[in-house]
């Protein structure tokens, strides 16, 4: 009972926790790094907030922010996708030997991106029409799309030509400035932009949240769950799709072994910004933001010549870190 | 003196939750702690649990000084809590959940057979019947609940606290209830008693306390003081009606039952409603009242019989065509169907019907704001923004926003699902304002609920339902308490308390 009025400061701090917390993060990370000394002890600032290590930072953030804009909506669903690493190595895969094949760059984009969308549509299917655990398909399908993808690529990689037109996307030009940025970086913001605005405002976003805070109560409320689990399982696969090509634009090649484990850094990312696991909650910018850090952490430590086990330990911590403010956010305002 | 509290005070943070409780309870003897909610009552109990540690005030307990350090600490020293929502773990049996805990060990090892011996001793106390060696799960509710009280009994307690206990219990399980406290009473426990039903407390209390904001503002005994003057006290202002009859007209058949049948309950319903009729549903819990609604509202599979609306037959439709005939449902359960418990207020209000705050599929967020204040002052809730989780309000705000979203989609067919469970008596009164309203601009209610008063003062027709199936219908002039409970029950031979096993 008196829990109801001693929400005030705390349930603001707890929003503010949520809003702030990726930003937060991101804000931590960047005084590490410009208080850091690299090996030879020197600062590690001018070579990591340099201009163009920043640009690489933002094209690295590429992949994993365009999934993590299909993730976040799965996750807000109250469901998770596994898949998406292997579907990211399909969709490039399927690009690749279609460029090779000589399809025009606007063919390329589409296939890719509905194949992905496609897959989505039969997670979501499965899920949404037997009942079945997110979780249980979406392993399945992980293993299933990785096989085809190898399958397709009859177990190599396909390269590409570096001046197709899918690898401008990605091209760094002028190494040495931040802009221009390549186009991927402006397509990431912009979908993130779009996706933000879907899930806060449309009522199809609404019907989301609504489908992943409690499934009775949206079902009681006249939405319709399946048609709106199919959706956002398709429409996750359609970001994966787009994350796929962005893979094959800046590898230049379309490598079924690429990937692997890559839905967990997409998760990571998520949960990073805000998004709670059990569904109901989450925030697009947050996700990229959480995107972000993670590829500054990754690109930052490596410019300080930390071994690859030490990037590891220092991502693990975060993402718990990440999860136990979100626990403690929601967990005690509901005793 | 059993138990003594003297000015016990208790804040969180800024919000002063109790500001100088006093009580005090003899042995035997029954005290019911009255109040609204928000009145501090949940706080006490902790302090009074070990939950809480209070910040000033003294606590005794048969004349020493009690201050638990921890629940356990006050499970020791005999004071027990039962909650209103049940703690235990259903795949477990019953004798193991009764000794949780504090099971009986020999050189570290589990003792099954004197846990067995002391879980039996427990139970028979309460006259029960139930098999220790069953789970949990298998029992009904008031068979679960006697297994908590059989918990709390394992360590002779001096005192037993019970919040809501008859929320979940229909009429036999509350006398059985009212039986058993009456022998823990004989035998010395005192009995804390937290209600919202006067009537019980009346019942199974001698004496009385009233909180409010924090502060014990009368006590006394409950023999000869008028209904009236508790819950002025309650209140701190006279609720002259309770139940309101607003006047209004009733129309032609509306809603139509023939033999609906679920998969499982009910088994043959058929009933007529008619326009801007309150029609009220009445029987025990298990009666297949509940899975009548939802079966209604497409929310359970129908395996036979048709519900008609306004003549076009509509059995089997979705949740979102009935909704866009007008139809809406109140869950009986907030937490866990009603409401989306960590979205704001205004997402859980206004989730059945965008179009007026929406314009080409996308919500216009200061219309959406502004729509849910408004609705927010009109159905009197109280919380700090529109944007407040509504996880965070008090059980009566929460009931007010599921049940203000009915209105807001307006509805012109209100299935209602207990709708004052377990709220104050103020919320309640407003939800019976609310119902009135409604069926003078024309709009029907079923109205199902297990509290008689309620019925009899809001409805104007009563149905009885029995085993699946509607047994009698009556206006509610010609009904009496006794002779609902005696429909309730059928022929009077099966008593819920034992259980159909099913």
């Amino acid at each position: 009972m008196a829990n109801e009025d001693m929400g005030g400061i705390k349930a603001q701090l707890r929003r503010w926790v949520q809003v702030g917390g990726p930003f937060l993060g991101l804000v931590l990370v960047c005084l590490f790094f410009a208080f850091a000394r690299d090996e030879f002890g020197e600062p590690a600032r001018e070579s990591i907030f340099k201009a163009g290590n920043l640009k690489i930072v933002l094209v690295q953030t590429v992949v994993v922010g365009i999934g993590a804009l299909g993730m976040t909506l799965v996750i807000v669903s109250g469901g998770i996708d596994l898949s998406a690493g292997s579907m990211v190595a399909f969709c490039s895969v399927l690009g690749a030997r279609m460029i090779v094949g000589g399809s025009s760059p606007g063919v390329v984009v589409a296939v890719a991106v509905l194949a992905g969308a496609g897959i989505g549509l039969i997670n979501g299917g499965a899920i949404a029409a037997f009942r079945l655990l997110p979780f249980i398909v979406t392993l399945g399908s992980m293993s299933i799309v990785r096989g085809a993808g190898k399958w397709l690529g009859k177990n190599q990689a396909t390269s590409i030509p570096n001046d197709s037109g899918i690898a401008m996307v990605m091209k760094v030009t002028s190494p040495e400035t931040l802009f221009p940025l390549p186009h991927g970086v402006w397509i990431m913001l912009a979908l993130a932009a779009i996706t933000a605005v879907g899930l806060r405002q449309s009522i199809f976003g609404r019907h989301i949240v609504a489908v992943g805070s409690n499934e009775s109560t949206a079902r009681l409320c006249g939405v319709r769950v399946r048609s709106v689990k199919v959706a956002v399982y398709a429409l996750a696969g359609l970001f994966f799709g787009i994350a796929g090509v962005m893979q094959l634009a800046r590898l230049t090649q379309g490598d079924p072994t690429v990937a692997v484990g890559l839905e967990l850094d997409i998760i990571a990312a998520v949960v990073i910004g805000g998004a709670s696991l059990s569904g109901g909650s989450g925030s697009i910018l947050g996700a990229i933001v959480g995107a972000l850090l993670m590829a500054l952490l990754r690109n930052g430590t490596s410019q300080l010549g930390w071994a690859n086990y030490v990037q590891e330990i220092i991502i693990g911590s975060v993402i718990v870190l990440a999860v136990g403010l979100d626990k403690w956010r929601q967990g005690r305002g509901r005793v | 003196m059993r138990l003594r509290l003297n000015g016990i005070r208790k804040s969180f943070g800024a919000t002063r939750a109790l500001k100088g409780v006093s009580l005090s309870v003899t042995a035997g003897a029954g005290l019911a702690v009255i109040g609204e909610n928000g009145a501090g009552k949940s706080t006490l109990m902790k302090v009074l649990s070990g939950a809480h540690a209070p910040d000033e005030g003294t606590m005794e307990l048969d004349g020493e000084r009690y201050a638990p350090e921890d629940p356990l600490e006050a499970r020791r020293r005999g004071v027990a809590m039962i909650y209103q929502e049940l703690n235990l773990v259903p795949h477990l049996s019953v004798e193991a959940n009764i000794v949780l805990g504090v099971e009986p060990s020999r050189w570290g090892l589990l003792d099954r057979r004197k846990r067995r011996e002391e879980a039996r001793k427990a139970l028979a106390d309460l006259h029960s019947g139930i098999d220790p060696a069953a789970p949990v799960s298998a029992l009904t509710i008031a068979q679960q609940q006697l297994v908590e009280i059989a918990r709390a009994l394992v360590h002779e307690p001096k005192v037993l606290i019970l919040d809501e206990p008859t929320s979940s219990l229909t009429g036999v399980d509350v006398e059985h209830l009212y039986q058993v406290l009456d022998r823990l009473r004989a035998r010395g426990v005192s009995v804390l008693y937290i209600s919202h039903f006067l009537e019980e407390c009346q019942r199974v209390c001698s004496d009385y306390v009233v909180l409010r904001d924090g502060e014990s503002v009368g006590a006394g005994r409950l023999a000869g003081i008028a209904m009236r003057d508790i819950i002025h006290m309650m209140v701190g202002r006279e609720v002259t009606e309770l139940y309101p009859r607003t006047p209004h007209t009733i129309g032609k058949p509306i809603l139509e039952l023939r033999n609906l049948a679920g998969e499982r309950k009910p088994r043959s319903m058929t009933c007529t409603v008619r326009e801007g009729e309150i029609f009220g549903m009445f029987g025990l819990i298990g009666a297949g009242r509940t899975e009548t609604l939802r079966a209604m509202f497409g929310l359970d599979p129908v395996s036979g019989g048709t519900v008609s609306l306004n003549g076009v037959e509509v059995t089997g439709w979705t949740p979102t065509r009935l909704l866009g005939c007008g139809v809406s449902l109140l869950s009986e359960d907030r937490k866990q169907e009603g409401l989306l418990l960590n979205r704001s207020i205004a997402e859980n209000l206004l989730l059945t019907r965008p179009s007026p705050i929406s314009r080409g599929g996308f919500i216009r967020l200061g219309a959406e704001r502004r729509m849910a204040l408004d609705w927010m002052e009109r159905l009197e809730v109280k919380a700090q923004s529109a944007e407040q989780s509504i996880g965070e309000l008090s059980g009566g705000n929460q009931q007010k926003v599921a049940f203000g979203r009915l209105l807001y989609h307006q509805a012109r067919l209100l299935l209602l699902d207990e709708p004052t469970r377990g709220i104050d008596v103020g919320s309640k009164a407003s939800i019976y304002r609310r119902i009135g309203r409604a069926a003078e601009q024309g709009r029907t209610v079923v109205l199902v609920s297990s509290y008689i008063p309620e019925l009899l003062g809001v409805c104007d027709t009563v149905a009885v339902c029995c085993r699946g199936e509607i047994v009698a219908v009556k206006p509610v002039s010609e009904w009496t308490e006794q002779d609902l409970v005696s429909a309730a029950i059928g022929q009077g031979t099966e008593s819920g308390l034992e259980g159909k096993e099913s």
